[in-house]
């Protein structure tokens, strides 16, 4: 019997794009379906009452929400090329990073963008971006995964494309070449891979949003 | 007897992020020592091992670097003892059903607990207070669908989210005396409240829940350097 993979999203979000790369990864053939925020459909709701958010991945009719579960679901459920390390403390590391990157890095660049860039409000962000760049100085390779990407990586494409665009819609910078050139090599590497690349929006669009969204009037 | 295998944990008895650590360590009969953390003058030990968040609890395992967030590292514990009772399930659907509940439990039903210490104003406990029972509803209907008539989230036995979840109820009963308020009760989470009276009683978790002392001690320090 085929599979049947919908992933409920819409395509600027980069959460949304987090799933989609696992997917690519393993080579899964899915149906995207279209979420409107301000309109959400009653599949959505029926298969996120808790949230009401995207992403949301059925598989065979069973939903996962949350788009760090998926992605390791995605990994559970799937052979094929591996997302999380097979070593137990190397997975345990590459969870860490992955949460670190939704607890702490994400919201503090969200107050830098938020703030206009604020000074404060950069520093703190690239306070917690310093603990990436560090990872990525002491592996030494490519990507967090190493030679290939990992869930570290897939986890951080925020930074990867989206913080760009509000940096330039906003006339700010959060992620300077001189203090993170580890991290500003791996966002061209990362967005330069086919299975990241081929879902990506326009960086034009997330531009447009992000002025619209927290632009000066 | 209890297995030795090199652990340390790092933690605060108080802490109900290290008791979920240590409840595991209990099911599966692991031996560890435990050394303790002052949160309000946090050791370089802490500061060295979890320099992104500093926080407890931190397992120390034979000689590997330090392991922190306790969803993580319980995760870990239950890949490295995977035969000495299986905390999450081996089913990929029901892994990811559970560290969805696992996520909404520590983002959204506990957070509300920490903002109701923070919050002074009359109005302002009372909507939180209707924020937790509302979460507590969820809970209850989550429960049903993981028990499937029996005493626990993991069905005849203590599983994740009975440890993910239980942990906490040292500090819901504090916050509910406190604040006169019932979080969970038999009108509207009968299935749930008898689930706590389970976990107050099971061997694994009785020893680890902290006291009424160690709590009243703990709260009177949050409220000095947290307010």
């Amino acid at each position: 019997m085929a599979d049947e993979v919908k992933l409920y999203g819409f395509p600027g979000s980069p959460y949304v794009s987090r799933v989609t790369t696992a997917l690519n990864l393993k080579g899964i053939k899915y149906e995207f379906v279209a979420e409107d925020l301000s309109n959400k459909s009653a599949d959505l709701l029926k298969y996120n009452p808790v949230h009401k958010k995207v992403p949301v991945l059925v598989h065979n009719g069973k939903p996962i929400s949350e788009s760090l579960v998926i992605v390791e679901y995605i990994d559970d459920a799937w052979k094929g090329v591996p997302i999380l390390p097979q070593d137990t403390y190397e997975k345990a590391q590459a969870r860490f990073w992955a949460k670190f990157i939704d607890d702490k890095c994400t919201p503090a660049i969200f107050k830098a963008i938020t703030n206009h860039g604020e000074e404060q409000a950069v520093a703190e962000a690239q306070e917690q971006l310093q603990f990436l760049e560090n990872e990525l100085n002491v592996k030494g390779k490519k990507f967090f995964g190493g030679d290939n990407i990992n869930l570290v990586d897939i986890a951080a494409t925020f930074i990867a494309y989206w913080l760009g665009a509000a940096e330039e819609a906003l006339g700010i910078k959060v992620l300077s070449k001189d203090k993170f050139p580890k991290i500003t090599e791996w966002c061209g590497n990362y967005i330069n891979c086919q299975v990241v690349k081929d879902d990506l929006v326009p960086r034009e669009a997330i531009v447009a949003f992000f002025r619209k969204r927290f632009g000066n009037a | 007897m209890g297995k030795s295998s090199e652990i340390k944990l790092l933690g605060t008895a108080a802490s109900p992020f290290v008791n979920r650590v240590q409840f595991v360590l209990n099911l599966k009969s692991i031996e560890y020592e435990f050394i303790e953390e002052n949160l309000f003058c946090k050791s370089e030990l802490l500061l060295t091992s979890n320099p992104a968040y500093t926080k407890v609890p931190v397992l120390f395992h034979e000689n590997k670097p330090p392991l922190a967030e306790s969803l993580i590292i319980i995760e870990y514990l239950d890949e490295i003892y995977p035969n000495i009772h299986p905390i999450l399930p081996s089913d990929p659907f029901e892994r990811a059903y559970n560290r969805f509940w696992a996520n909404y439990i520590d983002t959204k039903f506990f957070p509300l607990f920490m903002e109701m210490r923070r919050t002074h104003s009359k109005e302002g406990k009372e909507a939180i207070k209707k924020q937790i029972i509302e979460a507590s509803q969820l809970l209850e209907e989550a429960f049903v669908k993981f028990s499937n008539g029996k005493a626990y989230f993991g069905g005849d036995n203590v599983r994740y989210l009975d440890v993910v979840l239980g942990c906490f109820l040292g500090w819901i009963k504090f916050s509910e005396k406190r604040n006169e308020f019932k979080a969970f009760d038999e009108v509207r989470t009968p299935k749930l409240l008898e689930w706590t009276k389970r976990i107050w009683t099971h061997e694994a978790f009785k020893d680890a829940i902290p006291n009424t002392e160690t709590l009243v001690n703990f709260y009177m320090m949050l409220q000095k350097y947290k307010p």
